[in-house]
């Protein structure tokens, strides 16, 4: 059988393939970017089917849906927080339904490796009502993605597959299985997908009536697996997903282990569950993120004389990643032998801005003209330039959402922060800062915007921006911005004075006004010259 | 047979592509392989690490427990010390002696050097003069993997076929130089058993 080395992304995406994709859309964000990457460079092989980078995550949710309607396979991914984007559609697919199969894949950031939180998306699975598979490896992230596009045209729902970091970014083994054809055009029915309350009403009813056949689905997956311990009735463990591995990581030898279920579809396989429980004392919840199950399985009062442990219980930390020796202590097993770490001071080498890059250039302008301005406050927002918060810079007061800096800085100007700044990218602002800008032009906010242009989403690694060069100052103007004051500085160390005087004049304008800055990302350009 | 590997070093010194050489090296020789690596906010100039896990049985977690490496292979000193409770009590710390100095606190490398002579067992290798000499001084990275492969579980001419394929695109001269890079790592390493 045909074999390929794959990162767990990559495991999803040629499972989409394999799986009679039609059309695949995403928004850049860490860890799942590498799932468009491989699907945009398959399909400029194969010109099969269509991949691309949308621009932002819930217009990727509904070109997936426009797909599913026209009875075509359909797959959406990105990061955890992007669902929160495209929250909208995806509530609303569970009540217009699939019609061709579609997959919407959310990859969570246990520990927060390069993100603002860490939601657990299986609460927005629960929350739709739509079946989630979560793999535990490699294979099954092939499999089950694969196998995705037939359960949700078996159920008539989208199905989310939640990966976490790091399975995401793990590299391992693939067998590769034989792919399926693409369907062929039917669309869906008209009166389904139109949600007038009429609609909706009857379209809900039907979601909640299918919830038992979700669960039928969930006890009846051959990727979930029950093991009795005949000898040991004290212990038994559920475990879902990639903390499946750090349970099985402890007991190396198959007659060592306890009563194990592995949990890798929701919603939750009642039947294997209750068989778990009858027959031991002790349940141990191992799962990656929230305590979802351990939640699930305790109610509000517990099981009657068992005893449940996990997160909720502190067997297991509430918050951060899991790892094979975190599972060991929740299991009670002492811990390895280790070396003795000496007491030797570790300097720290936090994520930097790249030598040469122009957010440097662009931060010590603005640090400079705001020098006079003691009261001043800048809201940022997600990208590579987030690390203007750390030293040297420690240029920005904020970053908590796509777009936030501009809407935050239009709420902190009208509370009475002055100078009020905003610092965005070209990508950002395409994603979720045209909106807001809009709202400020129409009042003419007495704030400055400052975008950051080096025509590239840079932290994920150099996908396309939409609004860079003369399309982003076309559409500032368009958004109703003064073209006097919509001002281009080119950040490079040797326009330092002029760039300090362009910001300071622009932050004295009463009024809205936006500075971009516009210089292409030292990477990419690194890239290009194919160095 | 089984080899746990921890890699180290920082963002941008190519630490993927020593992972990307033995991952493929593992796979033609027909043991399992998982390896975990940080891809994201991490890569830009701060402190990266890959969980490399090499066996002839069934890996389960992506993630080596601490306290069972069997080697730490870094490109900057200062980063081999970061893992050092992932480190099995047996194990083999096998690292640069050239410092990455992008931090305004990075301590006096003679200090950084004798903690790594703590571990019994230690290759220390000027990975920065060996590049040079191979001919590009971005080229540490194969030296260190050359410095390892003496205590490697994989075959080096496995380990030298995929570093021809992971640098041929960018030609012939591209190639040598990462294998005299590779082979100048062995040497050095070598002599010091």
């Amino acid at each position: 059988m045909e074999q390929e080395i794959l990162l767990g992304d990559e495991a999803v995406a040629l499972g989409a393939i394999h799986g009679g994709l039609s059309g695949g859309y995403s928004y850049p964000g860490t860890p799942a970017s590498e799932i468009m990457e491989y699907l945009i460079r398959a399909a400029q092989k194969s010109q099969a089917f269509r991949a691309s980078w949308s621009v932002n995550e819930k217009v990727a949710l509904e070109e997936a849906l426009g797909v599913s309607y026209a009875g075509k396979r359909a797959l959406v991914s990105m990061k955890h927080v992007g669902l929160n984007v495209a929250a909208d559609p995806f509530m609303n697919a569970a009540i217009t339904g699939a019609n061709g199969g579609l997959v919407v894949v959310v990859a969570d950031d246990p520990g927060m490796h390069s993100s603002q939180n860490e939601q657990d998306s299986r609460y927005y699975a629960q929350f739709s009502q739509i079946f989630c598979f979560e793999p535990s490896n490699h294979q099954e992230a092939y499999d089950m993605t694969r196998e995705a596009f037939d359960v949700s045209e078996r159920l008539g729902l989208p199905v989310m597959i939640r990966m976490v970091t790091r399975l995401a970014h793990s590299r391992s083994r693939v067998q590769i299985k034989t792919p399926k054809a693409q369907n062929s055009l039917h669309y869906g029915d008209g009166k389904d997908w139109t949600l007038l309350p009429v609609n909706a009403r009857r379209r809900f009813k039907l979601l909640t009536e299918k919830q038992k056949e979700l669960i039928r689905e969930s006890d009846a997956s051959e990727f979930n697996s029950l093991h009795l311990n005949r000898k040991n009735t004290e212990l038994g463990v559920i475990s879902s997903g990639i903390a499946y591995n750090y349970v099985l990581e402890n007991f190396q030898k198959n007659e060592e282990r306890p009563s194990l279920l592995k949990v890798t579809t929701y919603p939750l396989p009642e039947g294997l569950i209750a068989k778990l429980v009858d027959h031991v004392e002790t349940i141990l919840v191992v799962e990656e993120g929230y305590p979802f199950i351990e939640r699930n399985l305790r109610g509000m009062f517990g099981l009657c004389e068992k005893e449940v442990r996990g997160k909720l219980s502190g067997h297991l930390p509430m918050t951060g990643e899991l790892s094979p020796e975190v599972v060991r202590h929740g299991l009670e097993m002492e811990p390895l032998s280790r070396r003795h770490i000496s007491d030797f001071p570790l300097a720290g080498r936090p994520p930097q801005l790249c030598q040469g890059c122009g957010h440097r250039d662009a931060y010590d302008a603005l640090n400079r003209a705001l020098v006079s301005y003691p009261e001043s406050n800048v809201f940022s927002d997600i990208g590579c330039y987030t690390l203007g918060a750390l030293p040297p810079y420690n240029a920005i007061q904020s970053c908590v959402c796509m777009g936030a800096s501009v809407s935050m800085a239009k709420g902190g100007a009208e509370a009475g922060v002055h100078p009020a700044v905003a610092v965005i990218g070209d990508s950002t602002f395409a994603h979720s800062g045209l909106t807001p800008l809009l709202d400020a032009a129409a009042v003419d906010t007495d704030m400055t915007v400052i975008i950051l242009d080096n025509a590239t989403v840079a932290m994920t690694g150099g996908q396309p921006s939409y609004a860079s060069g003369e399309k982003l100052i076309r559409i500032i103007e368009g958004l109703g911005v003064s073209k006097d004051h919509i001002r281009t500085i080119i950040p490079l160390p040797k326009n330092l004075e002029t760039n300090i005087q362009v910001i300071k004049e622009e932050l004295d304008h009463k009024g809205l006004s936006v500075v971009i800055a516009a210089r292409e990302c030292v990477q990419q350009a690194r890239k290009k010259r194919g160095s | 047979m089984k080899q746990d590997i921890i890699l180290a070093g920082v963002g941008g010194q190519g630490i993927l592509s020593i992972a990307h050489v033995i991952d493929n090296a593992a796979l033609k020789e027909g043991l399992n392989f998982k390896q975990a690596e940080v891809h994201g906010m991490a890569q830009r100039g701060g402190a990266v690490q890959s969980h490399l896990r090499l066996s002839s049985e069934p890996i389960f977690s992506d993630l080596i427990p601490k306290g069972s490496a069997d080697m730490i292979l870094s490109v900057e000193p200062l980063e081999s010390l970061r893992y050092f409770d992932y480190l099995d009590p047996e194990g083999i710390v096998v690292t640069s002696s050239s410092p990455f100095v992008n931090i305004p606190n990075y301590p006096e490398i003679d200090e950084v050097l004798s903690q790594v002579l703590s571990v019994p067992k230690n290759i220390i290798v000027d990975s920065a003069a060996l590049a040079q000499e191979a001919g590009f001084s971005r080229a540490q990275n194969m030296v260190m993997l050359g410095a390892a492969s003496p205590h490697l579980i994989l075959k080096e001419e496995n380990l030298k076929e995929f570093i021809r394929a992971l640098f041929q695109a960018r030609g012939d001269k591209v190639v040598d130089i990462n294998l005299k890079a590779f082979d100048l790592g062995r040497d050095a390493s070598s002599k010091k058993r």
